[in-house]
């Protein structure tokens, strides 16, 4: 059986591929592809620690689960329609370009 | 660890590392896609089959398929000359190593990642059904309440641009 500290380094692996990706690519898609895998990566904690828990038959871990892909749908939903919206005004995805907030 | 766990680890983090390096961006969705893929069967290996189910429909399924379709409406499949990372990507790539170590030695320190899990646990999908109808009623309500509010929004955030340029012609 593979131990808890497996699944918990994988998830933690792939938080930091997440963060790298969210933080250094210029593409506003990417970005969020990496908030995506970083959510991924908290949902994977969530069942590990459910699976390796003292009371599995309380389904907390599970049901937390659930409803995070539900707001993750809808954060990707309202995510992108920005990037268009964005795209629509400044003609570009690259956010090193849109910077007319800066101050 | 056994041998299917590190077979789906090693694929999963493979997958990860193409979808924040390549080039275009549909290959990275593709990539992205079998991440979550992977995601999914580590989620079956661990007896929790119906958020399995529920990643590949939601993930694989949708959200996959919608940032294909934002990355073609963006045009941003097409090649460009400018780097893919940003001026500062080696801050960044320092901020998620360090992250990384200190997630990586709390795991490796603590004691609790050494436990084996007590009994074999199931999750049926009547079980679920059962807590969300009873103990979970209103989060679910609110989640519902969510998604109708967010797929409203997405809808008028992207249109909104085209009724501006048709008002002021």
């Amino acid at each position: 059986m593979t131990p808890l500290s497996a699944y918990l380094l994988l998830s933690a692996m792939l938080f930091a591929i997440g963060l790298a990706g969210a933080l250094t690519r210029r593409n506003a898609i990417l970005v969020l592809i990496g908030i995506e895998l970083m959510l991924n990566a908290a949902n994977l904690n969530f069942i590990a620690f459910w699976r390796f828990g003292e009371h599995p038959e309380a389904l907390t871990g599970i049901l937390f689960v659930i409803f995070s892909i539900g707001v993750a749908a809808a954060e990707a939903a309202v995510g992108l329609a920005l990037i268009i919206a964005i795209y629509r005004h400044y003609k570009t995805t690259n956010l090193d370009q849109v910077d007319s907030m800066k101050g | 660890m056994s041998l299917p766990f590190a077979i789906i680890a090693v694929l999963t983090i493979a997958a990860a590392v193409a979808a924040m390096t390549l080039r275009n961006l549909v290959h990275c969705a593709l990539a992205l896609a079998l991440t979550f893929a992977g995601l999914a069967s580590i989620y079956l290996q661990l007896g929790a089959q119906f958020v399995g189910f529920a990643q590949i429909l939601v993930y694989v399924g949708a959200v996959a398929i919608l940032i294909v379709f934002a990355i073609m409406l963006t045009r941003s499949s097409e090649p460009t000359e400018q780097p893919v990372f940003s001026a500062s990507w080696l801050w960044g790539l320092l901020v998620a190593v360090i992250v990384f170590g200190t997630l990586a030695w709390t795991i490796v320190k603590s004691t609790a990642s050494q436990r084996e899990p007590v009994q074999v646990a199931e999750a049926t999908v009547k079980q679920i059904g059962d807590a969300l109808m009873t103990g979970f009623v209103l989060p679910l309500e609110v989640i519902a309440l969510l998604l109708t509010a967010a797929l409203i929004g997405a809808v008028i955030i992207a249109m909104r641009d085209e009724v501006e340029t048709k008002k002021s012609k």
